[in-house]
């Protein structure tokens, strides 16, 4: 059944031995284009670990919603007195922010688990690791758009129009492609190292107050170039600035291509590296 | 042409026992000398030692020995999930494994949509999908009960559902533990006569057991498996007797 590497050739082929050098990057690419070509799979396991979480409750996934605009609505009255903020601006600012910071901490915390949850699929068939990490990516996309309302929903109360949507196309594909990294390279760790998920966890928490997402960037004036030396920053603001009508200086855009570009490259290291012993390990 | 090629197959489990599979012992093994010495000898599980074979198209193979003597662990290595620590393994064809009873189904969704999922973890097409839904609801007769959630199912009828699946696929190669003997004895034959209809084409059996009467009559070879090792690999009339006569002499 389990048809090995996700090719449908007629009589495939599969040839284990420890790995060295290159055949371990290699075999890791094969690894995330076998998991990318089983995207049905990813994406049936996603939706339905959402579907079963919420079955038999009556709002069912919307609770979701509700929670993420019970949240806006009670951070964005404390926090736009407390800063003496328009809440015509501060609350579109914070419902994007919020959101994105949810699905954003939803990635990393599932992330460490992707493999340890996923053990007895793992030990019945041969399959790409990667679907196990696309599961959780697409899990996580599914609350990101039940959370999406929250978001339309002020902007139409506040009349405002989103700007430049077009411009998010090329960045929502790079977020996508970065989840899908940062899932792997966690869900890698997370395996051998059981302290990681804690750890991540408290480092999440740091992220979220330096980050800028109940407070807006615009309020740091000195040493504003230094922002940039937390990666979660530049991230944001490309996703978020364009929507806000604000487009981010290039020095933004750089900084996010990098990070990108480091957390592949770290990505593909541990996971050629280690991918042959995750089903050792869960 | 399936076949199955092993070449001093080599498996080890690490066992990071206690609080070694931390961060805390790798810093501790960067900060100070002595630890690194205590770190360094992690014990590790031989599950498979220096196992050799090879399995042409209509071999039935039967694994007996023990627990722990490492079947287990050695159709996971055939079916390419444990990857070698030392040694090779080749396998030619689409392999079937039928590990664990559960398969990756889930008990709150009925038996349909198991079985549509269960295709998906191959990667098959939707009129594909639609045959084998036909063949495996003939086959394990489940009647309404295909509609309703699998965790409702006896244990009869899951292993029923789980046994038509992985053998509706026709896998060239069937690896199976020896979980699907919960059947009922009307279960056991049509079971029997689903297998022989697989194995008569070029496909290959690996099954592994502790009942001698399934390998006597199932299987046309059969390996003694001895804490990691092949103890004896032969027919079975030949193997059987020396397996049954040492277990005798043991207890």
């Amino acid at each position: 059944m389990a048809d090995i590497d996700g090719t449908l050739a007629a009589e495939p082929v599969l040839d284990l031995t420890p790995e060295t050098g290159l055949r371990h990057l290699w075999r890791a690419l094969a690894d995330v284009a076998g998991g990318c070509r089983m995207w049905r799979l990813g994406c049936t396991l996603g939706w339905l670990d959402i579907k079963l979480r919420y079955r038999g409750s009556i709002l069912g996934p919307l609770w979701l919603t509700v929670s993420t605009a019970v949240m806006v609505a009670a951070i964005g009255s404390v926090y736009g007195a407390l800063f003496h903020m328009e809440l015509r601006h501060y609350l579109p600012f914070l419902s994007i922010s919020l959101v994105l910071w949810g699905y954003v901490s939803g990635i990393t915390s599932d992330g460490c688990q992707v493999f340890t949850r996923a053990a007895g699929l793992i030990q019945a068939a041969r399959l790409p690791f990667t679907v196990h990490a696309i599961r959780s990516v697409v899990r996580n996309v599914l609350v990101l758009l039940h959370n999406l309302a929250v978001i339309i929903v002020v902007f139409a109360v506040f009349r405002l129009m989103p700007a430049h949507l077009l411009a998010e196309i090329p960045v929502l594909a790079l977020w996508a492609i970065d989840s899908l990294a940062l899932s792997l390279a966690l869900g890698v760790l997370g395996t051998r190292f059981r302290d990681i998920p804690p750890i991540i966890g408290s480092l999440l928490q740091i992220a979220f107050f330096v980050t800028p997402i109940m407070w807006e960037p615009g309020l740091i004036v000195a040493g504003r170039q230094y922002m940039l030396l937390n990666p979660f920053y530049p991230l944001f603001e490309i996703l978020r600035g364009p929507v806000m009508g604000e487009v981010p200086r290039l020095s933004v855009w750089i900084a996010a291509g990098g990070y990108s570009v480091v957390l592949w490259v770290v990505t593909l290291l541990l996971f050629s590296r280690l991918r042959s012993r995750l089903a050792y390990w869960v | 042409m399936a076949g199955i090629d092993v070449r001093d197959l080599r498996i080890a489990f690490p066992l990071y026992h206690g609080n070694a599979r931390s961060l805390k012992k790798r810093l501790g093994r960067a900060i100070s000398g002595r630890l690194e010495h205590d770190a360094r000898d992690r014990v590790v599980v031989r599950a498979l030692n220096g196992v050799s074979f090879s399995l042409r198209p209509g071999e039935r193979l039967g694994l007996i020995g023990r627990n722990g003597a490492g079947k287990t662990t050695l159709l996971r290595a055939l079916a390419g999930i444990y990857e070698p620590v030392e040694g090779r393994v080749t396998i030619r064809g689409r392999v079937g494994a039928l590990l664990d009873t559960n398969l990756g189904m889930i008990g709150e969704l009925t038996g349909r949509e198991n079985i549509r999922l269960r295709c998906l973890f191959t990667g098959m097409a939707a009129d594909a999908i639609a045959q084998v839904e036909r063949d495996v609801q003939a086959f394990a007769e489940l009647g309404a009960f295909l509609d309703l959630p699998i965790r409702t199912y006896s244990s009869g009828m899951q292993v029923r559902l789980a046994f038509g699946l992985a053998t509706a696929t026709r896998p060239q190669i069937l690896l199976m533990d020896e979980w699907f003997m919960a059947g009922d004895a009307a279960f056991m034959g049509r079971a029997r006569a689903r297998l022989e209809g697989l194995v008569s084409g070029a496909e290959i059996l690996v099954i592994s057991t502790h009942q001698p009467d399934i390998l006597a009559t199932w299987c046309t070879r059969v390996l003694w498996m001895d804490q990691g090792h092949i103890r004896m690999d032969g027919p079975p009339d030949v193997v059987l007797p020396a397996y049954l006569g040492l277990e005798k002499a043991g207890t």
